[in-house]
C-alpha cells in the first residue's frame, strides 16, 4: 500500500515462518513450574505464598503493591515447594516460587468473569488479570490503558506485524481466536473512548487480513453497526512491528526519543494482549498460559504450543517432542532480539513468545573483522543512527562521542548487526555504550549535586 | 549440554567483507579484459604483477606485525587490480612493485590495515608514482603490433585524449567510449566500466550517489564554464548536430581520462567515503568541482585522483557535518 509512510532502514531476514500452518497444541502435565516475581518492566511483586501452601490455577502468588508492578498467578495446581532467588534469563537475580504439580489442573474457585462498570473497574480488572504487553516488552498493560488525562489516545494500533523471523504465535492466535481479539479491541475502544482502531499486518500474512475483515463483517451483521476498525497491510520488513516504526507507518506520527506512544496520542497493543482481554472478560482466569512458537533445526516437531507460565524450558522442549540433535544454542524470544540462554531450566515468563532451539546448522558465530565503513548499518538503522560510529565510540570509551551519536535512542532491534558484513557485534557494543553513558550521566549529576551542596554551605570550593 | 551464548541478533546476513570485495573484483573484470584487449599481453602481466605484489606485501606486513592474516578478505586483490588499472601499459614492472608496496605497506598497513586507511591505497600509490616517475606515468601508448607482442606496445607514444582534445588527432567519441584510445589500462573502456558499475549498483554493493554527484557536477561545470561552454556556444540549436555540439565537450571530457573509473570504483571506496547519503552527495560534488578545476585551470592533465584523495581527507569532516537527526528527534529535543 503506497499511501503508508515507510520508515527508513530495516532489513529482510529470512522469514522462516515454518510453523504458521500448525494449529496450536496445549501442553499439560508439567511436573513443576518456577514463577518469577518480576515478569514485567517495573518493580517485582511481593510473594504471598509460603512453602507447603496449596495453590490452584489462578491463585495469586505475587501481589503487586508497587506502582508499575503486575501480580503473578499460579499457572498449575499443586504445592508450593520453595521460594528462592534465581538468575533470570537476562542475568538479574529474581525471587522465584517453585510449585510442584498435583496434575489435577483445578482452577481457583474465585476465578470468575469480572464485572466492569466503569473505566476505573476496567483498569483494575486489567491489573488484577496480571496482564503485561505480550508482544515481548512486558510493559504493564494497566499503565498503558490508564494514560494521563491530558494525553488520551485517539487511535488504537493493533500490532499484528510479527516481524521477527520464526515466530508465528501471534499468527496462530489470530487464526484461532479472531473473535476474542475483536472483543478485546472493542472493550479497549469502549472504556478509553478511542474512536479509531488500525490493525497493522505485514503483507506476508494475507490470511490475517482476510480473517480480520471477515470478523469485522460478522460484527456488522450481529450489531448492525460498523466498528471503526481498519485493517492495513504493511510492507514485510524487519522491524515493522517495533512500536515506533509501526506508529509511523500507520499514522505518520513520530514518537520522539525517550517518549511513549501515548505522547503522540496513540495506544499500541499486541494482538495476543487484546485476545487475553477479550478472554479474561469471558472466563476470568488470570494470565497463566502463554502461546509460544518452538522452532529450530534441533527440534523434532516445531510448532506452536500453549504452555503454563513458569514451565521450565527443558520440560517444554521435552513435552513438545524433544530434540533430534544436541542443541547448540537456545534462544528465549526471537532470532533478532531474543536472549541466548546458558542453561535450560529457566521458567518461561509472560512475555516469552518463542523458544528457538538451534542445531549446528543455524548456530554460527563468525569472527569480527575490521569495520570497512560500508554504511550498511547506517542504511539499515530504523532510528537513523550511525551504528558503526557508536561502536567505535564505545570501544574508545568516549561518552562525549556516544552522546553526539545519540546512543540512547537505539531500540536494539539488531538490524545493524544483522546487516554488518564484517560481522561486528554492533548491537552489543551499543548496549555497552548505553551503560557507559548512563554511568557518566550519573557521575556528572552527583558531581553537580556535590558542588551545589558545597556552594550552599558557603565554604570554599572543593579542591 | 554446551550452549553458545551470544548477543542478539542470532541470524546474520550472508554478505561478508570478502563477498563484497569479490563483487568489486567481478565488476572490475569487464574493464580489465577490455584493457588487456586494447593494450596487449603486457597489460595482463602488469595486472598480475600488481595483484601479486599487493597480496604479497599484505601477507609480509601482517607477518612482520604479528597480526592475523587478512589475505582472504580480498581487499589486497582489489587494491592491486585498481592500481594496475590506473597505470599506463608501458610502465616498467619494478615501478609497479614499488607502487604496490606504497599502497599496501605505507598507506594501508601502517595506518592499521583494512578500514583504517584514511585515503584510498590505490589512488595514493598512483599519485606517489606520478610524482616519483613522472615520465613513465604519463607516456601512454597504443598497441600497434600483435596482441602477444611485448615490444610493440612501447613503439608509439601518444598523448591521452585529455591533452589533445583540441587537436585533429583526437579520437572520435565512439572510440573514446569503447576504449580504442591511449590511456591507463583500466580506464579506457567506458562501456565496460559502466557494465561493472551497473553490476555493483544492482548488487547493492555501492549506492549511485557519489558517482552521480561526481559526474553530474563535473558535467554541469564543464558545460557552463568549459572551453566551448554554453555561453560562447555558436552552433545552431535547431538541428540535432547543433545539440550534440552543445554537449560534445562535456561528454568528451567525462569519457576521457579516469573520470568514470574514478567515480564508480575509487570514489565509492567504503573506507574513505562518507557514510550518509547527504555526505555521499557532498563528497561526489567536491570531487567533481576539484576535478574540473584541476583539468581546466591546473597544469595537470588528469585531476581525478587528486580530487578523490583530497575529498578522502575531508571525509571525517563531511561525516561530522552530515550526521542526521535520529528518527523522531525534533529540534527542541536536541541538546545544544
Amino acid at each position: 500500500m503506497r499511501s503508508l509512510h515507510a520508515f527508513a532502514g530495516g532489513v529482510h531476514p529470512l522469514g522462516n515462518k515454518n510453523t504458521d500452518v500448525l494449529p496450536s497444541i496445549h501442553l499439560h502435565g508439567f511436573p513443576e513450574v518456577e514463577l518469577l516475581m518480576q515478569q514485567h518492566i517495573g518493580p517485582p511483586c511481593t510473594c504471598v505464598v509460603k512453602p507447603g501452601d496449596h495453590v490452584d490455577v489462578g491463585t495469586l502468588v505475587g501481589r503487586a503493591d508497587k506502582p508499575m508492578s503486575v501480580p503473578v498467578h499460579s499457572s498449575i495446581s499443586g504445592t508450593v515447594k520453595e521460594i528462592h532467588y534465581v538468575v533470570s534469563a537476562n542475568g538479574t537475580p529474581v525471587e522465584a516460587v517453585r510449585i510442584e504439580s498435583d496434575f489435577k489442573h483445578s482452577i481457583n474457585p474465585f476465578c470468575r468473569p469480572p464485572k466492569v462498570e466503569s473505566f476505573e473497574d476496567f483498569v483494575q480488572m486489567i491489573r488484577d488479570s496480571g496482564l503485561v504487553g505480550l508482544g515481548g516488552a512486558a510493559f504493564p498493560t494497566y499503565i498503558k490503558v490508564n494514560p494521563p488525562k491530558n494525553k488520551m489516545p485517539d487511535t488504537l494500533i493493533v500490532n499484528a506485524a510479527e516481524c521477527e523471523p520464526y515466530i508465528t504465535a501471534d499468527y496462530r492466535q489470530i487464526c484461532e481466536h479472531p473473535d476474542d481479539i475483536i472483543d478485546g479491541i472493542l472493550e479497549v475502544m469502549k472504556w478509553l473512548e478511542i474512536p479509531k482502531t488500525i490493525i497493522g499486518v505485514e503483507d506476508n500474512k494475507p490470511l490475517v487480513t482476510r480473517i480480520f475483515s471477515h470478523e469485522i463483517k460478522k460484527r456488522v451483521y450481529k450489531t448492525g453497526k460498523h466498528p471503526d476498525i481498519e485493517v492495513k497491510t504493511l510492507k514485510t520488513i524487519y522491524p515493522q512491528g517495533a512500536e515506533k516504526m509501526l506508529i509511523y507507518t500507520l499514522t505518520g506520527r513520530k514518537v520522539p526519543p525517550g517518549k511513549l506512544p501515548i505522547d503522540v496520542h496513540t495506544l499500541v497493543m499486541n494482538v495476543s494482549t487484546l485476545r487475553f482481554i477479550g478472554l479474561y472478560l469471558k472466563e476470568g482466569i488470570p494470565l497463566t498460559r502463554k502461546r509460544m512458537t518452538l522452532d529450530g533445526s534441533a527440534l523434532n516437531t516445531p510448532g506452536n504450543f500453549i504452555v503454563p507460565i513458569g514451565a521450565r524450558i527443558e520440560h517444554i522442549i521435552e513435552a513438545a517432542g524433544g530434540t533430534r540433535e544436541e542443541p547448540k544454542k537456545i534462544i528465549m524470544g526471537g532470532a533478532m532480539m531474543g536472549v541466548a540462554l546458558d542453561r535450560i531450566d529457566h521458567g518461561i515468563i509472560k512475555a516469552n513468545n518463542a523458544i528457538l532451539v538451534f542445531g549446528s546448522e543455524e548456530t554460527t558465530l563468525p569472527p569480527e573483522s575490521p569495520c570497512i565503513r560500508c554504511a550498511r548499518c547506517v542504511n539499515s538503522c530504523p532510528m537513523d543512527l550511525i551504528p558503526c560510529g557508536i561502536d567505535k565510540a564505545t570501544r574508545l570509551r568516549d561518552t562525549e562521542m556516544l552522546e553526539k551519536y545519540h546512543v540512547m535512542d537505539c531500540i536494539e532491534c539488531g538490524c545493524c548487526t544483522y546487516a554488518c558484513p564484517s560481522k561486528r557485534f554492533l548491537t552489543q557494543s551499543i548496549k555497552n555504550g548505553k551503560v557507559m553513558v548512563r554511568a557518566e550521566r550519573a557521575r556528572i549529576k552527583k558531581e553537580q549535586e556535590l558542588l551545589a551542596a558545597s556552594q550552599q554551605k558557603g565554604g570554599s570550593s572543593p579542591s | 549440554m554446551k550452549l553458545q551464548v551470544s548477543h542478539s541478533p542470532h541470524v546474520r546476513d550472508k554478505a561478508t567483507t570478502a563477498s563484497i570485495m569479490r563483487d568489486v573484483i567481478i565488476a572490475l573484470l569487464p574493464a580489465t579484459f577490455a584493457g588487456w584487449y586494447f593494450f596487449g599481453i603486457r597489460a595482463m602481466i602488469i595486472t598480475f604483477v600488481s595483484i601479486a605484489a599487493c597480496v604479497g606485501f599484505e601477507y609480509i606486513c601482517r607477518r612482520v606485525m604479528k597480526r592475523n592474516n587478512t589475505i582472504s578478505d580480498l581487499s589486497a586483490v582489489v587494491t592491486g587490480l585498481l592500481l594496475a588499472m590506473n597505470l599506463p601499459v608501458s610502465i616498467p614492472l619494478y615501478m609497479v612493485i614499488v607502487g604496490a608496496a606504497f599502497a599496501i605497506v605505507v598507506v594501508k598497513q601502517m595506518f592499521g590495515g583494512l578500514g583504517n586507511n584514511f585515503v584510498n591505497p590505490a589512488i595514493a600509490a598512483r599519485i606517489f608514482m606520478v610524482i616519483a616517475y613522472p615520465k613513465a606515468m604519463t607516456s601512454w601508448t597504443i598497441r600497434t603490433g600483435s596482441w602477444l607482442s611485448l615490444r610493440s606496445v612501447a613503439a608509439v607514444s601518444s598523448a591521452t585524449p585529455l591533452t589533445m582534445i583540441h587537436t585533429s588527432e583526437a579520437p572520435s567519441m565512439w572510440d573514446l567510449f569503447i576504449g580504442n584510445k591511449a590511456g591507463c589500462i583500466g580506464e579506457v573502456c567506458i562501456l565496460a566500466l559502466l557494465i561493472g558499475a551497473l553490476y555493483l549498483i544492482l548488487r547493492h554493493v555501492i549506492r549511485p550517489w557519489i558517482p552521480l554527484a561526481f559526474i553530474g557536477t563535473f558535467f554541469v561545470l564543464s558545460f557552463l564554464f568549459g572551453h566551448n561552454n554554453v555561453f560562447n556556444f555558436t552552433g545552431d540549436l535547431t538541428t540535432l548536430t547543433g545539440w550534440s555540439d552543445l554537449f560534445y565537450e562535456s561528454c568528451y571530457m567525462i569519457c576521457s581520462g579516469g573520470l568514470v573509473l574514478g567515480a564508480f570504483f575509487m570514489a565509492t571506496d567504503y573506507v574513505t567515503s562518507p557514510l550518509t547519503t547527504k555526505g555521499k552527495l557532498l563528497f561526489g560534488m567536491g570531487c567533481g568541482i576539484l576535478t574540473f578545476l584541476i583539468r581546466y585551470y591546473g597544469n595537470l592533465a588528469e585531476g581525478v585522483s587528486f580530487s578523490i584523495i583530497l575529498m578522502n581527507i575531508l571525509t571525517p569532516h563531511i561525516d561530522d557535518w552530515t550526521m542526521g537527526k535520529p528518527f523522531g528527534e525534533v529540534k527542541e529535543n536536541v541538546k545544544a
